[in-house]
């Protein structure tokens, strides 16, 4: 009897969310965004930590081959994309960590609005507040690795785009690996190969910009790239996070 | 064709079935692979270019081959295992994954042993050896994800989404390594001029891939087949089955 009361309620609470006067997916959203933007501003630590670890990778490399001006800027494109990469790498882990532990996951999956949807509002959460700093940080790290000039707005730009793309494909393996102890080097393990499309274009441009050939194809096909993971990542996450919840 | 997807949910019925068709694979296999063999490695003509060493392509190519259909396969049993929930389907998905990543490794070992004739060193960052290097951790990273979990529902569909989304992956990754390699163009001779290869070259090749390919199949077969065992260990027929061996 008991249980029979509680589904007939649960069902009501769901009719009530449908009808509420301008409710639905749009105010779901709004509400995601702000939740998550307004968590990550109260631990502050959260956001810049992947920043610090970005110029700590950086400072590593002229102290592990040469401070030679020269040497630094042939390699410079790749290592700040490796390095931004493995910055953005670190986040993911907390990603839905947090939700997962508190139980808000799982009230973000009875919601009558898409889960899908939900879980891109999460990850765009996760590009404003790494990805595009990571991409806004980058130019000052490539002055100090002496990054020809002329490629520092394509370095950035690149970035940006590409960062979008590794939340979003991140996002899948955050959500495969939230449900276990130790997740974190086997979130690696599976997101990095993924990883590599973006990676090779990515620096790709930065290098293109450097030679003084046009970027406009490498940025194009990261764009493509990222038009490609925001179509089919979704479903992905939202699949994952369904086994990770229910296992 | 619905009653005989309904006969494919059941491991009793795969179970009766795979019993008469594995020998079969396992006879094709054997024969394919040893006449390949003999023919390839004996009676073939030495290249004019590379001599001997080129006979390394009769396990180098196959077991490339497999690989890539391997992850495949993998991920279409992963897309049937979650849309119709046949749990055969899960089954050989899991048994294949470490066949194909042991065929990545073969690929990638003996790309390595002819790269010292032919380029002169153990490892080049070729296009070819690097995506086989990708798909490589690929494979570990959809083994990895299965051993994770302790559910093995749970298990079974983290592993089938991760191998789907490989798989729409690999093609993005082979053509972005492509471009990549053809980008920084190290000054070598490569290996892709192969269309001339003569029928006497070609032919065991392909006896030894179509032998590769049945070996694949005999052996999914086998081990789904005591999979299925373990996995059904509480039914009834499988005690039946016990006893009647005992």
């Amino acid at each position: 009897m008991a249980v029979s009361e509680t589904r007939l309620s649960e069902k009501e609470g769901r009719g009530v969310s449908r009808g509420e006067p301008g409710g639905g997916l749009a105010v779901a959203l709004w509400a995601t965004l702000r939740r998550d933007l307004t968590l990550l501003m109260r631990r502050r630590g959260e956001v810049l930590n992947p920043l610090v670890f970005f110029a700590l990778v950086i400072t590593l490399f002229p102290i592990g081959i040469s401070p030679d001006p020269q040497l630094l800027a042939t390699i410079a494109p790749g290592l700040l994309w490796v390095a931004a990469l493995l910055a953005a790498l670190l986040s993911l882990d907390s990603l839905f960590r947090g939700d997962y532990d508190d139980g808000s996951l799982e009230q973000l999956m009875l919601t009558p609005q898409p889960l899908p949807m939900l879980a891109m509002a999460k990850v765009a959460v996760h590009w404003l507040m790494t990805g595009l700093p990571l991409a806004l940080m980058a130019p000052i790290l490539g002055i100090m690795l002496s990054l020809p000039a002329g490629s520092y707005l394509v370095l950035a730009l690149s970035l940006a785009l590409g960062t979008a793309s590794l939340s979003l494909i991140g996002a899948i393996g955050a959500a495969l690996t939230v449900g276990l102890s130790r997740g974190g080097v086997l979130l690696s393990l599976l997101v990095l190969p993924l990883y590599i499309p973006v990676l090779i274009f990515g620096a790709g441009s930065v290098q293109a910009a450097i030679v003084g050939d046009g970027v406009a194809a490498h940025l194009a096909i990261l764009g493509a790239l990222l038009a490609l993971s925001l179509m089919l990542a979704p479903w992905a996450i939202a699949a994952s996070l369904r086994i990770s919840i229910n296992g | 064709m619905w009653a005989f997807i309904n006969k494919l949910r059941s491991p009793k019925w795969f179970y009766a079935i795979s019993a008469k068709l594995q020998p079969f694979f396992w006879v094709a296999a054997a024969g394919l692979i040893l006449t390949g063999t003999v023919w390839g490695l004996a009676f073939a003509p030495a290249d004019y270019q590379q001599g001997n060493s080129f006979r390394i392509i009769y396990v180098h190519v196959p077991a490339a081959f497999l690989a890539q259909s391997i992850f495949v396969s993998m991920a279409v049993a992963g897309l049937v295992y979650m849309v119709w929930k046949i749990k055969i389907a899960d089954m050989a998905a899991a048994m294949m994954a470490p066949l194909g990543a042991a065929m990545t490794f073969v690929s990638l070992f003996s790309g390595a042993v002819w790269g010292v004739p032919t380029w002169g060193t153990w490892w080049m960052w070729d296009a070819r050896l690097t995506s086989m290097l990708i798909l490589l951790f690929l494979y570990l990273g959809v083994i990895a994800l299965r051993g994770a979990f302790t559910s093995r529902d749970s298990a079974s569909r983290a592993a089938s989404v991760l191998a789907m989304v490989g798989v729409i992956n690999i093609p993005i990754i082979k053509y972005s390594v492509d471009w990549w390699y053809t980008l920084h163009q190290p000054a070598t001779f490569t290996i892709t001029g192969r269309a001339a290869m003569p029928m006497e070259m070609w032919a065991p090749l392909l006896i030894m891939v179509l032998g590769f390919y049945s070996f694949f199949i005999a052996l999914t077969l086998m081990r789904t087949r005591s999979e299925i065992l373990r996995r059904e260990s509480n039914k009834r027929w499988v005690r039946d089955l016990a006893g009647e061996m005992r």
